[in-house]
């Protein structure tokens, strides 16, 4: 049987290795299209501080590992697909056959429709590649301007000010991390960010970027103009699937819609990953998340029904993420955003940067946001998977929210309230 | 043989000897704080729950890492932090459904039980033998497990 999959991120590797367990036999070829060994986008905002070198990033530490585990490590990139011959054309004009096709493509940072984009002083925060313009772009003092304060955005400002730049970040939510963090939550990080010295503006907009003399002008909405050495543009991502054009497998949003079996709309074709349209544990949708652990969940299940189909049924991701902005940690977990006519915890301390939310569906935990926590918050998650019935000590996260634990233990453990 | 942390709350007193040790075996310090075991009390009840990692099979934090740094121990079985491989991301931390995988502020890494590479100290300080460890075999790991399964289910139920 032979196995090819598109994308060297953790989902492909995954589903590579899960391959391999399962099948010792099976011919396994992974084409990633950059030119290091497979690695870790989360691992870039630590090689920007300086506390990895770039093999701190790569997912695999053995240099044998791919080679030992009979996998095969293609530089390419995939041009089409044909699924009536089973056949990919490559970039280099080769074509390559496959039995079964994982698309583990991931995502592409999106060029907002901004005049000066283009700019060669506009670089996106993506791949090791963009790694290296931003650390070498910066000189202590230097204007930048990041636009967009999401997930990726945040994650880098530490290493943008310990750098030394003199930041200005532009998002166009009325808070920071709008997709991941409630107002409370973004606000109050917004709050940290300034004291920190961040030039942050919400509700704004990057209108255009011009060339000035020895560096750009960025024209921002209401007026507004700073000048800046670099400028980062972190304002999403899309899903990495223009090569599907014209192979009929169904796409929604431009990502692959997959079924409970990791499978697209064409026998053979699997997808998992940033690339992949699955299955939302808590709403039951389908939806991109975008996330490390769904990427590696995906992966998994792929591989096991790429094997042999119908051995596993996808029951859905729990949506999670865990942001570190310039030392103020935030997570988010499931449908953090509340539900109509469910009941919703709070408990804030604005001057200490802490916050905990719960939402409840019923007497059922179903999402949470949380700022300033670092001890036992994977347990929101136990809670959340779990869709513990915790009857009475709802009414007590409902006084104290920050009886999580507790809460999980009682339910875990038959202690009643 | 493999052995396992066997927790038997309905003994502990909650007197904090396992917290401390683990501070002191791990940390250098004697504070409950830097503890990777965690009574938790239960006031109106009048119960306490000694509770730390599991080391369970599905390994939520060794597959969540993007970086390689957990690794199972084979002798121990504990799912170990390799200090010098984590990059800090705490991506474990979200998806260890325990609860039982910390972020270290300090240090910018994570920590998690590691069975004190095989002699936990939370087991040799308890007075009460609300922790042992034992063979892996025995009741208390199957317990244990029960929790992770519980979860499990519940997922694909």
């Amino acid at each position: 049987m032979k196995h090819v999959i598109v994308g060297a991120g953790p989902a492909g590797v995954v589903a590579a290795e899960t391959i391999r367990k399962l099948d010792p036999s099976a011919e396994v070829t992974i084409i990633g299209n950059e030119p290091e060994p497979p690695y870790s986008r989360m691992a870039i905002p630590y090689l920007l501080i300086d506390n990895i070198e770039e093999e701190g990033t790569y997912l695999r530490k053995e240099e044998t590992h791919f080679s030992d585990s009979a996998i095969n490590v293609v530089v390419d990139t995939v041009v089409s697909v044909d699924p009536g011959a089973h056949s990919l054309a490559l970039g280099s004009g080769k074509n390559m056959e496959y039995d079964k096709l994982l698309i583990a493509s991931g995502s592409t940072p999106i060029s907002p429709p901004i005049p000066g984009i283009d700019n060669p002083r506009v670089t996106s925060c993506w791949t090791l590649d963009d790694a290296r313009k931003i650390t070498s772009g910066i000189k202590p003092g230097a204007p930048v301007v990041l636009i967009g304060a999401g997930f990726i955005g945040c994650i880098i400002l530490e290493a943008l000010v310990s750098a030394g730049a003199n930041l200005t970040v532009v998002e166009m939510g009325n808070r920071m991390v709008p997709r991941m963090l409630d107002e409370t939550c973004g606000t109050l990080l917004e709050k940290w960010c300034k004291e920190k010295g961040v030039n942050v503006m919400t509700s704004s907009q990057v209108e255009a970027i011009e060339d000035a003399s020895d560096n750009v002008r960025v024209k921002i909405s209401g007026n507004r103009e700073v000048e800046a050495e670099l400028v980062i543009s972190a304002a999403g991502v899309r899903a990495n699937a223009g090569f599907l054009e014209g192979s009929g497998v169904e796409m929604s949003n431009g990502a692959v819609v997959i079924d409970e079996y990791m499978c697209s709309s064409v026998a053979d074709i699997y997808a998992a990953g940033d690339v992949a349209c699955g299955r939302d544990f808590s709403t039951g949708e389908y939806s991109v998340q975008a996330i490390q652990p769904t990427a590696v969940d995906h992966g998994r299940a792929a591989a096991s029904n790429m094997v042999d189909h119908g051995a596993v049924r996808h029951q859905g991701s729990v949506l999670m993420n865990v942001l570190d902005t310039m030392g103020l940690i935030s997570a988010s977990y499931g449908q953090w955003e509340g539900i109509k006519g469910g009941d919703t915890a709070t408990l804030v301390d604005k001057d200490n940067f802490r916050y905990l939310q719960l939402q409840f569906d019923g007497d059922r935990l179903i999402g949470a946001n949380t700022l300033g926590m670092t001890q036992h918050i994977g347990v929101l998650r136990g809670l959340v998977q779990g869709r513990f019935h915790l009857g009475n000590w709802k009414n007590r996260l409902m006084d104290n929210p920050l009886l999580v634990m507790e809460a999980y233990l009682a339910a875990t453990q038959g202690i009643q309230a | 043989m493999l052995r396992s942390l066997n927790i038997d709350p309905e003994k502990c007193t909650g007197c904090l000897q396992c917290e401390m040790a683990c501070s002191y075996e791990n940390e250098g310090v004697f504070n409950p704080a830097k503890s990777r075991i965690k009574v938790f009390t239960f006031h109106d009840e009048g119960r306490f729950v000694p509770y730390t990692c599991t080391q369970c099979d599905e390994a939520w934090c060794l597959h969540a890492c993007p970086v390689e740094a957990i690794k199972m121990n084979r002798e121990t079985g504990a799912m170990e932090v390799s200090d010098s491989v984590c990059v800090g991301c705490k991506v474990c931390t979200i998806a260890c459904p325990f609860g039982t995988v910390n972020y270290n502020q300090d240090t910018g890494k994570v920590v998690k039980c590691d069975l004190c590479g095989g002699d936990p100290k939370c087991a040799t300080a308890c007075p009460t033998d609300a922790i042992t460890y034992v063979d892996a075999n025995a009741t208390g790991l199957d317990k244990m497990r029960a929790w992770a399964a519980k979860t499990d289910n519940a997922a694909s139920a």
